[in-house]
C-alpha cells in the first residue's frame, strides 16, 4: 500500500500522511454506522424501529445529524474543574485508540506499521485508556465522574491480565508477534480438507481461550454487562458526566473505535485476519478487507447483542470474576494450548 | 471447584437464554407506531380537548361549579323582556347572555367532571390531542361568540332593565310606606 | 460548652448528593449518602420535591367527588386502586351499598392496575440494574392494559373512572373478551421474562442476600405490600380484611423463600412481583367468570354528597401496599380531614435500615425492589 501511494503521490511526506490517515478516516465512517447500528439492533431487540426519520431509508443519517447537533453545542468547562486536562483526556483517549490501529493488518496489502512487536506495542498502548479516562474523572471535579474513573482504572487493570494470557496462549501456536504475519499463517484451507486454517479451529484450547478474551474485551471496552465506569443507572454517566458537545462526541467515537479495534484483534488472532473462509475463492486484497470487516463487525454485532440483553455485574462481582475466574483459568488453558501444540 | 464449574455453566446457559429471547425479539414486528404518519385509532370516549358548543349553553354555571381546578369562567347576562335567545337543541328555553365562556386548557386535569352535571349536553370532550402552543395564554380558549360590542349593549341593557325594575320597586315600596303613613295618620285621626 | 458533640468529619467518608435528579431515584428522591469507597456507610432519604398539598387542598374542594381526581394523582401509576379506595371509604361514610356488577367491574380494574404497576416496577427494577430490553418488553404490556382502560374511562393514565357510588360510566361491550385477550396473551409474556431476567445469572447474583430485610424488621417499620411480603410474612388485605368481593374469589399469596438468597432479599420482592401478577390474573378470571352481564353501573348518590358526622378508615391492598384513606365529615359538603396512608412512604423510611454496608450498586438495587413512586411518597 505504501509502495503504491509513494509511487502515485510525488511527495513521500504527503504519501506516508495518508497512509496514516487511511484508518482514520475508516474509523469516522465505521462510528457513525455503529452508532446507528446500535440504535437499530436496540430497537429491532425491543420491538421498536429505532431511528427512522432523517435521511430516509431507516434513519441512516441520524448519526450525521446528531454528530452536527454535537458540533454546534457549547463548550462547557466546568470553573473548578482542572481545565487542561479535562480539555486533554478526550484527545487521549481517542489516540490511544488510534495509535493502537497502526498495527491491524486490515488486508494483505494494508497494515500502518509492521513492526515485529505489534501485538505488545498493541496491548501497551491500550494501557493508555486508562489513563485517558482517570484523567477525565480526576479533572471533572465531580464525585460521580470520580466513581466512575475509579472503577474504570480497577476494571481495565484487571482485565489486561486475562486479555495477555489468551493472547499469549495464541502466541504459543503462531510463534510471532506481528499481527500480519499471524493472518499469513492461516492462509489456505486445508484442516479435514475444507475448514479454513483459522486458529481456533486448529486448537481445541484456542475456544475457550477466544471465550476468555471476548469476555475480556468487552470488558476493556466498557460493554455490558461490564460497562461499570459509566452505568447510567448509577454512576449518572460515569467518567463522562461533565463533558458535553463535541468534546462528549470523541469519547462517544472513541469507545466505538475501541469496540472495533478490540474485535478486529479477536479477529486477527482466532479468526483468520483477513483470510476467506472460502480459501482462494473471494480472496485478494479488496476481499481481503471486506472479509477482515464483515468478521470484525460481526464480532461487534454481538456485542451489541448481549448489551441489549444482560443486566450489569456488580464493581466486586467483577474483579471476583478476572481475579477467581478467568485469571486461572486462562494460565491453565496457556499451559493446555502449549501441551496441545507440543504433542500435535 | 465442582461448584464454580456449575455455577459457570449455569452462568452462560441463563445468559444464553436471554440472548436466545432477545434474537427471537430481533425479528419480531414493531409494536410502536410512526406517530405523524400513522395514528393511534383512539376509542369513543377519549378525553382530550374540552369542547364547548356555545349554542346550546344556557350559562348556568354548573360545569364551572364542578370544576376541581376552577379553569372554566363563565360571565353571564340577564336577557332583557322581548330578546328571544331561541331554544337549545335539547329544548331548554335560553335565559342569559353567555358574555364570557373561558375555558384555561392550561389548567384543565381532563377529568371530565364538568361534563356529566351538564342539561344540555353543550360542553365534552373530543379527541383531539394536538393543540399546543407557544404561548400559555393561548390554552385559553374563549367559547362565548359575542362581539364585544354586543356585550356591551346587552350589559347596557340588562343594566338598564335593572335599574328600571329596581325604580319600580322602590316606587312601589314608597307607595306602600305613603299608604301606611297615610293608614297610620287615619288611624289616628 | 454545649452538649452537642461536634463530629469530626471523617476524611475516608465521602458524602455524596444521589438525586433528585439522578437516573435511579425513581422520580425526585434524593439520597444524601454517605460512602466509604464504594460501600454505603450513611443513607438519608430527603423527600418532599414532589409535594403538592393532596391532603390540604382535598379539605377545600367543596365536594367529595372533587377529590377522586387527585386520588388519582397520589400514586400515578396505579390510579385505579386509589380511586377504588377513596370511593370505598365515602360509600362507607355514606353507608351506601353498590351494584354487584360494579363490584366485580372495580375488582377487574383494580387487578389489572396491579399488574400494570407491577410490570413498571419489574421493568424499571431490571433497568436499574442494568437490563434495558425488560423494561420495554413490560411496558409493551402495560400499554394493552392501558388501553384496556382507555376504552372504558377514556384516559390512559389517570383514569378518574371509579366514583362515589358506582363507575363513571358503563363498560365497553367488548370489555369481557379483550379482559380475556389479554389475560391469555399475557402468561406466556411472563415466562419470557422469567427467561430474561428472574433467571439470568448475573440477575440473581445482583440481588440474591442483597437489602435482606427481616420480617420483624418490616413489620415494625408497618411496611406493607411486596416488600412485607418479600420478608416472607403472608399478609394481604385483600385475604385478610376483605373488602368488596375479595371474599369471594379464590387466590394465593405469594411471599418470599429465598429460592436463591436469604428471605427477604431484593430477588424475593421482585418475585413477589412476578408472582403476584399471575395470581391477578386468575382473580380476573374468575371476577370476568363471575361478573353480572347487565346492571346498573351507579347506586343513586345525592348530587351534593353531604356524609353523615363521623369519621372512617378504609384500607385497601394496592400496588405498593396497605393504602388507607382517613375521612373526617363534619356533615357539610366539604371533608374535613382527608388523609392518605401511602404505602411507598412508609416502605420507603426501611430504606436505611436495609441498606447500610451495602455497595452503591446495590443501593440502586434496594431503592429499585422497594418500587417508590413519589407521586405517592410526597403527596
Amino acid at each position: 500500500m505504501i509502495e503504491l501511494l509513494e509511487y502515485t503521490i510525488p511527495s513521500t511526506m504527503l504519501a506516508l500522511v495518508i497512509h496514516a490517515l487511511l484508518p482514520l478516516g475508516f474509523i469516522l465512517v465505521y462510528a457513525l454506522f455503529a452508532i446507528w447500528l446500535e440504535r437499530k439492533v436496540a430497537g429491532h431487540v425491543q420491538d421498536r424501529l429505532g431511528p427512522m426519520r432523517v435521511g430516509g431509508w431507516h434513519g441512516w443519517a441520524q448519526t450525521i445529524a446528531d454528530m452536527l447537533k454535537l458540533l454546534h453545542k457549547e463548550d462547557i468547562i466546568p470553573t473548578q474543574s482542572n481545565k487542561f486536562l479535562f480539555k486533554m483526556a478526550p484527545y487521549m483517549l481517542f489516540t490511544a485508540s488510534y495509535g493502537a490501529f497502526a498495527v491491524i493488518p486490515f488486508s494483505s496489502a494494508y497494515i500502518g506499521s509492521r513492526v515485529d512487536i505489534g501485538v505488545v506495542y498493541l496491548l501497551a498502548i491500550l494501557s493508555l485508556l486508562t489513563l485517558s479516562v482517570i484523567m477525565a474523572g480526576w479533572a471533572s471535579n465531580n464525585k460521580w465522574s470520580l466513581f466512575g474513573a475509579m472503577r474504570s482504572a480497577s476494571q481495565m487493570v484487571s482485565y489486561e491480565v486475562p486479555t495477555v494470557v489468551t493472547v499469549l496462549s495464541v502466541i504459543v501456536v503462531t510463534g510471532s508477534l506481528n499481527l500480519m504475519t499471524v493472518s499469513e499463517m492461516q492462509t489456505g484451507n486445508d484442516l479435514f480438507g475444507f475448514l479454513p486454517n483459522w486458529l481456533i479451529l486448529q486448537n481445541p484450547f484456542l475456544v475457550i481461550a477466544f471465550i476468555i478474551f471476548f469476555i475480556s474485551i468487552l470488558a476493556e471496552s466498557h460493554r455490558v454487562p461490564f460497562d461499570l465506569p459509566e452505568s447510567e443507572s448509577e454512576l449518572v454517566a460515569g467518567f463522562q458526566t461533565e463533558y458535553s458537545g463535541m468534546r462528549w462526541g470523541i469519547i462517544m467515537l472513541s469507545e466505538y473505535a475501541d469496540m472495533l479495534l478490540l474485535s478486529l484483534l479477536g479477529v486477527t488472532l482466532f479468526f483468520g485476519g483477513w483470510n476467506s473462509p472460502f480459501g482462494v475463492f473471494m480472496a485478494g486484497p479488496l476481499w481481503g478487507f471486506f472479509w477482515f470487516i464483515l468478521k470484525g463487525m460481526l464480532l461487534v454485532f454481538v456485542m451489541m447483542w448481549i448489551r441489549w440483553t444482560l443486566p450489569r455485574l456488580r464493581v466486586d462481582q467483577l474483579t471476583y470474576l478476572c481475579w477467581s475466574v478467568l485469571i486461572p483459568v486462562s494460565f491453565i488453558n496457556l499451559v493446555l494450548v502449549a501441551l496441545w501444540e507440543m504433542i500435535f | 471447584m465442582v461448584k464454580v464449574l456449575k455455577e459457570g455453566l449455569l452462568t452462560f446457559k441463563s445468559i444464553f437464554t436471554g440472548m436466545g429471547v432477545t434474537w427471537g425479539h430481533l425479528f419480531e414486528p414493531a409494536v410502536t407506531l410512526q406517530y405523524p404518519e400513522e395514528r393511534a385509532i383512539l376509542p369513543d370516549h377519549v378525553r382530550n380537548q374540552l369542547f364547548v358548543n356555545i349554542e346550546d349553553c344556557i350559562g348556568c354555571n354548573l360545569c364551572a361549579r364542578a370544576c376541581p381546578v376552577n379553569c372554566i369562567e363563565i360571565e353571564t347576562v340577564k336577557a332583557t323582556v322581548g330578546d328571544d335567545l331561541g331554544k337549545t337543541s335539547t329544548g331548554n328555553p335560553k335565559r342569559l347572555w353567555v358574555t364570557q365562556f373561558n375555558i384555561d386548557l392550561a389548567r384543565c386535569m381532563y377529568c371530565e367532571l364538568c361534563v356529566h352535571p351538564c342539561p344540555t349536553e353543550c360542553i365534552y370532550m373530543t379527541s383531539e390531542y394536538e393543540y399546543s402552543e407557544y404561548n400559555r395564554n393561548d390554552l385559553n380558549y374563549k367559547f362565548s361568540n359575542l362581539t364585544p360590542n354586543l356585550v356591551e349593549i346587552y350589559k347596557d341593557k340588562a343594566a338598564r332593565e335593572a335599574e328600571k325594575l329596581a325604580l319600580e320597586k322602590e316606587e312601589a315600596r314608597l307607595k306602600k310606606e305613603k299608604e301606611k303613613l297615610e293608614k297610620e295618620s287615619k288611624d289616628k285621626a | 460548652m454545649t452538649e452537642t458533640s461536634l463530629k469530626t468529619p471523617d476524611s475516608r467518608k465521602m458524602v455524596l448528593n444521589m438525586g433528585p435528579q439522578h437516573p435511579s431515584t425513581h422520580g425526585v428522591l434524593r439520597l444524601e449518602l454517605e460512602l466509604d469507597g464504594e460501600i454505603v456507610t450513611g443513607v438519608k432519604p430527603h423527600i418532599g420535591y414532589l409535594h403538592r398539598c393532596f391532603e390540604k387542598y382535598a379539605e377545600s374542594l367543596d365536594d367529595y367527588s372533587k377529590v377522586v381526581p387527585y386520588t388519582d394523582r397520589l400514586d400515578y401509576v396505579a390510579a385505579m386502586s386509589q380511586e377504588f379506595s377513596y370511593a370505598l371509604a365515602v360509600e362507607k361514610l355514606l353507608e351506601i351499598e353498590v351494584p354487584e356488577r360494579v363490584e366485580y367491574i372495580r375488582v377487574i380494574m383494580a387487578e389489572l392496575q396491579r399488574i400494570a404497576s407491577h410490570l413498571l416496577a419489574v421493568g424499571t427494577f431490571g433497568l436499574d440494574l442494568g437490563a434495558f430490553t425488560p423494561f420495554l418488553y413490560c411496558f409493551t404490556e402495560r400499554e394493552k392494559i392501558l388501553d384496556i382502560f382507555e376504552k372504558a374511562s377514556g384516559a390512559r393514565l389517570l383514569y378518574n373512572y371509579i366514583c362515589i357510588g358506582g363507575l363513571m360510566k358503563d363498560v365497553p361491550s367488548d370489555f369481557k373478551s379483550d379482559t380475556q385477550n389479554f389475560v391469555s396473551t399475557f402468561r406466556p409474556k411472563i415466562k419470557e421474562l422469567n427467561d430474561l431476567l428472574t433467571t439470568n445469572r448475573i440477575f440473581i447474583n445482583r440481588t440474591a442476600h442483597i437489602g435482606v430485610l427481616p420480617a420483624e424488621v418490616a413489620i415494625n417499620y408497618a411496611a406493607s405490600g411486596p416488600v412485607l411480603r418479600g420478608s416472607g410474612v403472608s399478609w394481604d388485605i385483600r385475604r385478610d380484611d376483605p373488602y368488596s368481593i375479595y371474599d369471594q374469589l379464590d387466590f394465593n399469596i405469594p411471599i418470599g423463600q429465598g429460592e436463591v438468597g436469604t428471605v427477604g432479599d431484593c430477588w424475593d420482592r421482585y418475585i413477589v412481583r412476578v408472582l403476584e401478577m399471575e395470581e391477578s390474573l386468575k382473580i380476573i378470571e374468575q371476577a370476568l367468570e363471575k361478573m353480572p352481564e347487565e346492571g346498573d353501573v351507579r347506586e343513586k348518590v345525592p348530587k351534593r354528597i353531604k356524609p353523615p358526622e363521623g369519621e372512617v378508615y378504609v384500607r385497601t391492598e394496592s400496588p405498593r401496599g396497605e393504602l388507607g384513606f382517613y375521612i373526617i365529615s363534619d356533615k357539610s359538603p366539604r371533608p374535613y380531614r382527608v388523609k392518605a396512608r401511602a404505602p411507598s412512604f412508609v416502605n420507603l423510611s426501611l430504606l436505611p435500615s436495609i441498606s447500610l454496608g451495602s455497595m452503591l450498586g446495590d443501593l440502586v438495587a434496594i431503592v429499585g425492589s422497594i418500587d417508590i413512586v413519589l407521586g405517592e411518597v410526597d403527596r
